[in-house]
């Protein structure tokens, strides 16, 4: 009888333990979808028009970085229905057979809305365009305060100028923070190449006594606040900051940088395929893709979208949607095979343990 | 038996969430990428980057725990002076920071320190030289110290609560005057408060990796930094199990000491 109770006591704890983390009573009425996004990457109401609208219950994940977001995924810990990771994220994923090919019959608007040439774009990681519906896409570049910068700022160097001692913030993510490294050097920021690694590596340890902070997020606040000179920053950002601080000025440096994508896709282990699906067709319609846009400020390739913006300056912007032509050395992020990664790994972490 | 059987939840619960996580670091720490054996995890301390990390989190956390007691200690004295309760208003002072969420505490002295903060606010209007220890290790010990005081505090003011008081008064009426009724009677006896506080703000600032975060502006690299890294971004398991492994045989190493203090289990922490 004693035993029983025992037993009966654990099956009561292992069952409310595991229901507890399945979401509670509030499914709604066409089931759900688990979306994993960036932070700060979607404008709120549309979610809840998207609730409204279909009735099916959205379970929204943030990450801060793709590095964050994979070993979720991968380890299967959490099984998301939609996530929105970077470039060479997606073909990371592609090439470790983590995503379902898409079915773009079931998403009009992903089809009709976004312009070719992101699709296009795309295609450097996704070559025959099956995996990812592009949602938003930008530059990386430097952002400057120009109340403390006098010097026209066009070239990653002035990263590396001792006059902004404890002014300069760098990004904390390894990609990024190669990328400004190699860029300088004149290198491809896909590099495989031990010496140019080398030197990249060396560059940013050389630098690592100006450098103010490493930061993700929080470039943006204390840019606005003006905790710093120069911080590189995503041209999304960039608009941002703008609206609060007049007197930040962004560059995309002449030694070329980083052309990125992030895209909506679906993962292999998704339960609701369905509503996946749904909710990435959502995203791509016009009034909801503006409302995306005008909220986080990040260049949507929503056509139809960009045709709805009503300030023309925005729609204008150089930084929102440059003329890409213009520049030289702009490259999109590869996968670098599991190697690769673990080689750029090592020198972050070697890069990292230079700066105090 | 039925004593027993009230044990159930807490077994069920530290076996859940303690023994098998914990399990699964030894497995983790000791296996390869292929799940070969292999000690190269627990090696790789040796290199100069993590024992640098480590030597820096052993570092911080020392500073920490030695400001901590330099300034726990009178404070506990002062309040055992004021001869109020457990539930004095004094001591619930005391108290009262750690309910509130410890991240937005830390978060709260990165906008206190910054460059363009409420500290320096505050200086530059009185013309005063402005402080620049934001991003700096010397943040990270402050964010540690503020951040762990009170697990120094409390230890210390339950012993000397303890301290009987005719123990004092003999050694009073024997001639012995206050530094020395200090030194050869109250000191001796808080000993074990110190070591169990000692513990306890030495152990979670070893393996913090928030407080270096937000205050040491992400350059400030500690052992727990590296290991919450090769768990979240570079998704190597093997090696941050490995590493925290070493880290827990400082540890444990450190609860040895305490338990050896404090035999009698007289320190009852809240």
């Amino acid at each position: 009888m004693k035993k029983l109770f025992v037993m009966l006591t654990c099956v009561l704890l292992a069952g409310s333990v595991l229901t507890g983390c399945g979401g509670d009573s509030s499914v709604g009425e066409n089931g759900e979808v688990f979306v994993y996004n960036w932070g700060e990457y979607i404008d709120e109401e549309t979610i809840e028009m998207f609730e409204k609208e279909t009735g099916i219950d959205v379970i929204y994940d943030e990450y801060e970085t793709n590095e964050i977001m994979y070993p979720r995924v991968a380890a299967g810990a959490s099984t998301y229905d939609v996530i929105c990771p970077s470039d060479y994220m997606i073909q990371k994923m592609i090439d470790n057979d983590l995503l379902q090919e898409l079915n773009f019959d079931h998403m009009p608007n992903a089809l009709a809305n976004i312009g070719s040439q992101y699709y296009e774009q795309a295609r450097g990681f996704d070559p025959e365009n099956r995996y990812c519906v592009p949602y938003c896409w930008g530059t990386v570049g430097i952002l400057y305060n120009t109340s403390m910068v006098d010097e026209p700022v066009t070239s990653w160097s002035i990263l590396w100028d001792e006059k902004y001692d404890d002014n300069i913030l760098m990004q904390d993510s390894v990609r990024d923070a190669f990328m400004v490294a190699l860029k300088l050097n004149g290198y491809s920021m896909n590099t495989l190449d031990r010496d140019e690694l080398e030197t990249a590596k060396n560059s940013l340890i050389e630098q690592a006594p100006l450098v103010q902070a490493l930061v993700i997020d929080q470039v943006r606040d204390k840019m606005i606040g003006g905790e710093a000179a120069l911080g590189v920053i995503y041209s999304g950002e960039a608009i941002y900051t703008q609206r609060e601080n007049p007197n930040l000025e962004y560059v995309i440096p002449e030694e070329g940088t980083n052309v990125w994508i992030d895209g909506w896709v679906i993962p292999k282990n998704a339960a609701n395929v369905e509503n996946a699906e749904k909710f990435i067709d959502f995203m791509c319609r016009g009034d909801i893709a503006l409302m995306n846009f005008e909220y986080i400020t990040y260049s949507t390739p929503n056509v139809a979208a960009q045709a709805l913006i009503e300030d023309e300056d925005i729609r204008n912007s150089e930084i929102a949607f440059p003329d890409l032509s213009q520049y030289q050395n702009l490259e999109t992020f590869i996968y670098l095979g599991e190697d690769g990664d673990a080689l750029y790994n090592q020198l972050w972490k070697e890069v990292k343990s230079a700066y105090e | 038996m039925n004593k027993k059987l009230l044990s159930v939840p807490y077994l069920f619960w530290s076996a859940l969430f303690i023994i098998i996580p914990l399990c699964m670091v030894f497995y983790y720490g000791l296996t390869d990428k292929n799940g070969a054996f292999t000690l190269s995890n627990i090696a790789a301390i040796a290199t100069p980057e993590h024992s640098k990390a480590l030597w820096s989190a052993i570092r911080l956390s020392l500073i920490s725990t030695v400001i901590c007691l330099l300034l726990a200690y009178p404070l506990a004295m002062i309040l055992n002076g004021m001869k109020t309760g457990h539930d004095s208003l004094t001591v619930l002072i005391f108290i009262l920071p750690m309910w509130m969420n410890f991240l937005l505490r830390t978060m709260a002295w990165q906008t206190l320190l910054e460059k363009t903060g409420v500290i320096n606010g505050i200086l530059s209007f009185f013309h005063l030289q402005n402080l620049s220890i934001i991003n700096t290790p010397n943040a990270v010990i402050l964010g540690m110290v503020y951040n762990f005081l009170p697990f120094m505090v409390l230890p210390i003011y339950n012993v000397l609560t303890k301290i009987d008081q005719s123990v004092i008064n003999a050694a009073r009426d024997l001639g012995a005057n206050e530094v020395q009724t200090f030194l050869k009677v109250i000191l001796p006896l808080s000993i074990p408060g110190m070591v169990s506080g000692i513990t306890m703000v030495f152990v979670p600032a070893l393996t913090t990796f928030v407080i270096s975060n937000i205050l040491g502006g992400g350059k400030i690299l500690l052992i727990g930094n590296v290991i919450e890294q090769e768990f979240t971004q570079t998704n190597n398991w093997n090696l941050g199990s490995g590493l925290s492994i070493v880290l827990m045989l400082f540890i444990i190493f450190n609860m040895v000491i305490s338990a050896v203090t404090d035999k009698e289990g007289e320190v009852n922490v809240l």
